[in-house]
């Protein structure tokens, strides 16, 4: 919305720069996104009188100008526009004149005839082509009669306002007028503004009792008042200069008298209202309903449009003529040839409009004001005020009488609060006389009894209805500055994280200690890519109207994304990448929309881990690499149950040698391994290793009871042993075999190497462990150690096959 | 020659070979030479029965006092040899320092992470819990029980992701507040929320839009809870995020499930709020929006408004960090850059 300084000046006496009546705006009402001043920027640009006006000996539509500029001599100028004349008043950019958005102006030749300035048309002074009147469009701008040659031009065109530009939140559309933003003004700069009057002129001969009638067929709610008047014998020309720029400084194309006359008293009351030729209506007959299904209307920007049952539509003998409060019917539209003007004023319901607007993607300034709704008590003043001004403009008269389709009784509303409300909810200790004060420069009367008022709102503040309501004008007119800045005070409480947000927390720190930094991926994502590296096979979760088919579907695994952000990286050269994500994967349940939303973490590792550097070689990641991280962090969890890696060829998008799934004694927790060279491939991603666990799962699980264990004061004994084994035999097997024949005292098993190249036959492979003995509660005689530790060999040899070297 | 000449000639004979020995070796040596069981002095000492009983005391004091006197030029030549050699060999050690050290392997959290943390840290501190809602919520809480009913108008300024038309992806973490409104027991206290987490709006994705984004929503409900409370609470997290030297400002606005509704704005910290283009030339930069809860709001949970009221306030850890860091596109947070990731090193 915007407000014209200038036009304000009518209602109050406002000596405020205009940087500061913004600023107070936005601390007090609505946000204000800008200052706009028209000339800024613009110099050297003055009114010109076109003395001479001749054909340029060189081109058949230029003309060679002299024209007078308040200077001693006249200046010449070439101009190409074809409504040059003499005797007219132009805009003359002088020479070295800055224009429009900054194009500077020099002396030139124009087919080697000299030329010092130029003739300018609205838009080369930096109007929005969309604000410059049609009939100007196309040539340069001619001033009026008056205008004084040499004379800066901004003046005679509305150019030295400053308008201020507001962003209107929903519950303030009585600021989407200027009447609104006038009386909002006067409230916070306590004055009494000077509101327009009507100045209506019946004509007593002509009734429109027998010329107009209006029916509604439409619900109280949908339609709670539509009223027409009756403009006879209107000449139908352009807007005078003063009406132009107030609409063009509004942002309003101008377009004719009556057109704008509607307009202007839109801009002024906030009230839209619609003209319709009446020689069009047949029979002087209207009525307004709901459309009906496969019923067709051409609006007047000549789009046919198929009308939806939830459009209200103005009929003329029960056949659409108008999209109701949007936009009207090309069949009615006033033109040049109109006469006679049937003009409706109406309150339309907020929602009905709405939809309408929505869907046929007609935003207009009468529907924006209908969906956060209008003064319902001003409406009539409104149509009578647009009335006169057509009669006025277009030298026609106003039949006497209004016809009314429907009325309504508009009461103001009556809010009471006490005073100890209000400083209870602000935290505040106004007084009577205060509060008292805000409600009367805001033009709400009160009475006052026992320390409560009674707030009768008028209708023009329809936004207000509740206590609370009131509060926020009390706060706003106050001031916010000036309220107190305190804490909550009353029963303490305690902020701790539970214990899931903290294994959440720790979890991120571990990853981070780990070498791995965190990322956030996008939970949406295509159903393929949703799909992949899911942990347990479920449906997916779709959005019903996606924006665009890269986000569909709720991802069931974070990998997928880990490897969109790889290659993002690997793009750019970036080959070392470590990355985890702690988020959410969306597990569908049966019968049910909403999915199971589980917390995930996840990991995937490219290249080397450790930088490049001086004296380090680079580490390519591994399997071993990436399960030790997986181990570490599993570790940290203390969990009671048993981890276990069992080899796993069961995930598509993984390598099938070299995955394994985490179990946590019988429960599936997650999978680490390599990502299939096919899939890497796909997701244009190097090799590549990764996790998942879900982390909800883990958070669930038993934790182990932590307790101090005495540290054994006798010493220990070690024995190392070396084996040829079968290639297919894990590390786990031996390990077991070891730990059920150690004997009470083995306490660690340490794997020292892995080896299977030179000297190893083919299908074995060497592996050397160190175990370690010891007693809490004695010194191990030798013996003792070398007996069991000849079971563990003989269990190697007898049920592995195990050479022992 | 008397025992006493005898002691004071191998004194001095000894004094004269440790000053000369020039490596530890050598010192050793005239050690063993002088005071081992064969040496010299304990052949004087066995020369004590030639000398007359009355004289043996003052002889064996005066043998005493030459071993030690010998004993402690040993120690303190050896110790210089010592020292010489320590810092011959430090001389001899020395690194350019100057050279990288190597690497330690060391990830770090999402600068949003880092921004989430730090306030839910503040907030914990003054009492709050940390609620996490589900994502995928329902239109009735997302929407209806923060008075957005179906028609409202204000549902245009944030399209939705809708799944069916009673489901949807949460458009804001407040949509959990109802639930957290409805559960409390304020017998037990006031209610004391902070809400952070991913929401979505259906937005084409640019540099100033995303589908996918975070947000933080808190909430306080009790019997006494004014709006200089909520003045109080918005300027303690402008001064944590952004620092101490700015200004806050708080401005009318709308929500709907606030009544009445501010947003917060702090000191562009750009241009001191002389006025840049990264504040559009206010001088001011929009950072958090907030209000007093609506009175619709606590009765559909079930609270009197009468007796109990509070208020609620949002901020977006994206914008934040995009304002505090100078972040141009706020798709660099999701696309995981790691030269992007790797700049924001604060904790997690
Ligand atoms: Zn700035």
């Amino acid at each position: 919305m915007r407000i014209s300084t200038q036009w304000l000046q009518d209602y109050l006496k406002l000596d405020i720069p205009a940087d500061e009546l913004a600023e107070k705006i936005e601390r007090t009402a609505v946000e204000v996104d800008g200052v706009i001043r028209p000339n800024a920027g613009q110099k050297k640009v003055v009114v010109g009188h076109v003395e001479t006006c001749e054909p340029h000996p060189d081109s058949d539509h230029l003309h060679v100008c002299q024209v007078d500029v308040g200077e001693a001599e006249p200046l010449q100028i070439v101009c190409g526009a074809p409504n040059v004349a003499a005797g007219e008043n132009v805009i003359v950019a002088l020479p070295n004149s800055w224009i429009g958005n900054h194009t500077k102006i020099k002396k030139s030749k124009m087919r080697g005839v000299k030329s010092n300035g130029m003739l300018c048309a609205l838009d080369e002074l930096g109007f929005d082509e969309k604000l410059v009147p049609k009939e100007v469009a196309d040539g340069i701008f001619i001033l009026p009669e008056d205008a004084k040659p040499g004379e800066p031009v901004f003046s005679y065109l509305g150019m030295d306002d400053e308008i201020i530009d507001m962003s209107i939140t929903p519950n303030r559309g009585d600021m989407l007028s200027m009447n609104g933003t006038a009386h909002e003004l006067a409230a916070i700069y306590d004055q009494t503004p000077t509101m327009p009057t009507v100045d209506l002129h019946e004509d007593a001969n002509d009734d429109i009792d027998d010329q107009l009638e209006v029916r509604i067929d439409a619900d109280q709610r949908d339609v709670p008042q539509y009223k027409m008047r009756l403009i006879k014998g209107v000449h139908i020309q352009a807007s005078p200069l003063w009406l132009q720029i107030r609409l063009w400084n509004a942002g309003m194309r101008p377009i004719n008298n009556v057109v704008d006359a509607t307009n202007y008293v839109l801009m002024q009351y906030g009230q839209p209202l619609h003209a319709f030729d009446y020689d069009r209506l047949t029979d002087g007959q209207v009525n307004v309903r709901l459309a009906r299904e496969g019923e067709h209307l051409t609006t007047l920007d000549g789009e046919d449009r198929e009308l939806l049952p939830t459009d209200l539509v103005i009929c003329n003998q029960d056949t659409p003529i108008c999209l109701a409060g949007t936009m009207g019917g090309l069949e009615t539209e006033v033109t040049d040839q109109t006469t006679n003007i049937a003009l409706e004023g109406a309150v339309f319901d907020a929602v009905k409009i709405r939809k309408t607007a929505h869907n046929h993607d007609l935003h207009s300034e009468a529907s924006m004001r209908y969906e956060r709704g209008i003064d319902h008590g001003m409406t009539e003043t409104a149509l009578d005020a647009a009335a006169a001004m057509i009669a006025k403009l277009g030298n026609g008269t106003v039949a006497r009488g209004v016809a009314v389709g429907r009325d309504e009784d508009v009461q103001p509303v009556t809010v009471t609060i006490s005073l100890a409300k209000i400083n209870h909810v602000l935290g505040t200790d106004l007084d009577l006389t205060t509060v008292t004060d805000i409600f009367n420069r805001l033009g709400f009367s009160t009475t006052v009894a026992d320390q409560t008022y009674t707030v009768v709102v008028p209708s023009r503040r329809w936004d207000i209805h509740l206590p609370a309501d009131l509060i926020e004008e009390v706060a706003r007119i106050y001031g916010y500055d000036n309220l107190p800045a305190t804490l909550p005070t009353g029963q303490p409480t305690i902020g701790k994280l539970n214990e899931t947000q903290q294994m959440i927390r720790d979890s991120r720190k571990m990853m981070e200690s780990a070498g791995l930094t965190q990322a956030i991926s996008y939970s949406l994502t295509t159903e393929a890519k949703a799909k992949a590296f899911a942990l347990h096979a479920s449906d997916v979760t779709k959005l019903d109207f996606p924006m665009s088919s890269e986000r569909t579907t709720l991802r069931l695994s974070l990998i997928a994304g880990l490897l969109d952000d790889l290659a993002y990286n690997n793009a750019r050269k970036e080959h070392n990448v470590a990355l985890y994500e702690e988020g959410r994967v969306f597990y569908s349940q049966p019968e049910q929309v909403r999915p199971k939303e589980i917390e995930h973490i996840a990991g995937a590792i490219t290249g080397s881990m450790v930088p490049k550097s001086w004296g380090v070689a680079e580490q390519p990641v591994d399997f071993y690499a990436i399960k030790g991280i997986v181990a570490g962090y599993l570790k940290s969890l203390a969990l009671a149950g048993n981890v276990r890696y069992v080899a796993s060829a069961d995930h598509p998008e993984m390598h099938p040698g070299r995955t394994a799934d985490i179990y946590v004694d019988d429960q599936l927790v997650g999978f680490v391994g390599e990502v299939h060279p096919a899939t890497a491939k796909a997701y244009k991603v190097r090799e590549t290793y990764v996790f998942e666990l879900d982390l909800t799962a883990l958070i669930a699980l038993p934790k182990a009871r932590q307790q101090y264990q005495p540290i054994s004061k006798f010493p220990s004994i070690t024995r190392d042993v070396a084996m040829l084994i079968d290639d297919q035999t894990t590390n786990a097997a031996v390990v077991a075999l070891m730990r059920a024949k150690g004997g009470a005292h083995l306490q660690r098993i340490e794997l020292f190497d892995v080896y299977n190249g030179e000297h190893v036959p083919a299908g074995k492979k060497s592996l050397a462990y160190t175990l370690t003995y010891q007693d809490q509660n004695a010194t191990l005689v030798d013996d003792e150690v070398t007996q069991a530790f000849e079971k563990v060999l003989n269990a190697l040899q007898t049920e592995l096959g195990a050479e022992i070297r | 020659m008397s025992l006493q000449d005898r002691l004071t000639e191998l004194r001095d004979q000894g004094l004269a070979d440790i000053k000369s020995a020039d490596v530890l070796k050598k010192v050793n040596q005239v050690k063993v030479e002088l005071l081992g069981k064969k040496g010299p002095i304990t052949e004087v000492l066995r020369g004590m029965r030639d000398v007359a009983p009355e004289e043996r005391p003052k002889i064996g004091a005066y043998a005493n006092e030459v071993r030690d006197k010998l004993q402690a030029a040993i120690d303190h030549r050896r110790s210089e040899l010592e020292q010489a050699a320590l810092n011959k060999q430090l001389a001899a050690e020395q690194l350019d320092v100057t050279l990288p050290g190597r690497p330690a392997v060391q990830g770090q959290p999402h600068v949003i992470t880092q921004i989430i943390t730090e306030l839910e840290d503040l907030f914990m501190g003054m009492g709050y819990q940390i609620v996490d809602g589900d994502e995928v919520e329902e239109d009735y809480y997302n929407f209806e029980r923060l008075n957005l009913p179906k028609d409202h108008p204000a549902r245009d300024m944030q399209d939705t992701f809708y799944i069916t038309k009673d489901v949807l992806l949460r458009t804001q973490t407040s949509a959990d507040q109802p639930r957290s409104l409805e559960n409390h027991d304020f017998s037990k206290g006031p209610l004391k929320v902070l809400s952070p987490g991913r929401v979505y709006r259906r937005d084409t994705d640019d540099a100033t839009h995303s589908h996918q984004f975070h947000q933080i929503e808190g909430l306080v409900v009790d019997k006494h809870i004014t709006m200089a409370d909520l003045k109080g609470t918005l300027i303690l997290v402008a001064k944590t995020l952004f620092g101490d030297q700015f200004d806050v400002r708080l401005r009318p606005s709308y929500f709907p499930f606030t009544e009445p509704s501010v947003e917060a704005d702090v000191t562009c910290f750009n241009c001191n709020g002389k006025g840049c283009a990264i504040c559009k030339q206010t001088g001011w930069i929009e950072v958090l929006g907030a209000g007093m809860v609506h009175p619709h709001v606590l009765e559909m949970s079930g609270i009197d408004p009468e007796v109990y009221g509070g208020f609620a306030f949002g901020l977006g850890p994206d914008r934040f960090a995009m304002l505090k860091y100078g972040v141009d596109d706020i798709r660099n947070f999701y696309l995981n850059d790691v030269r992007f990731l790797s700049q924001f090193y604060k904790k997690g």
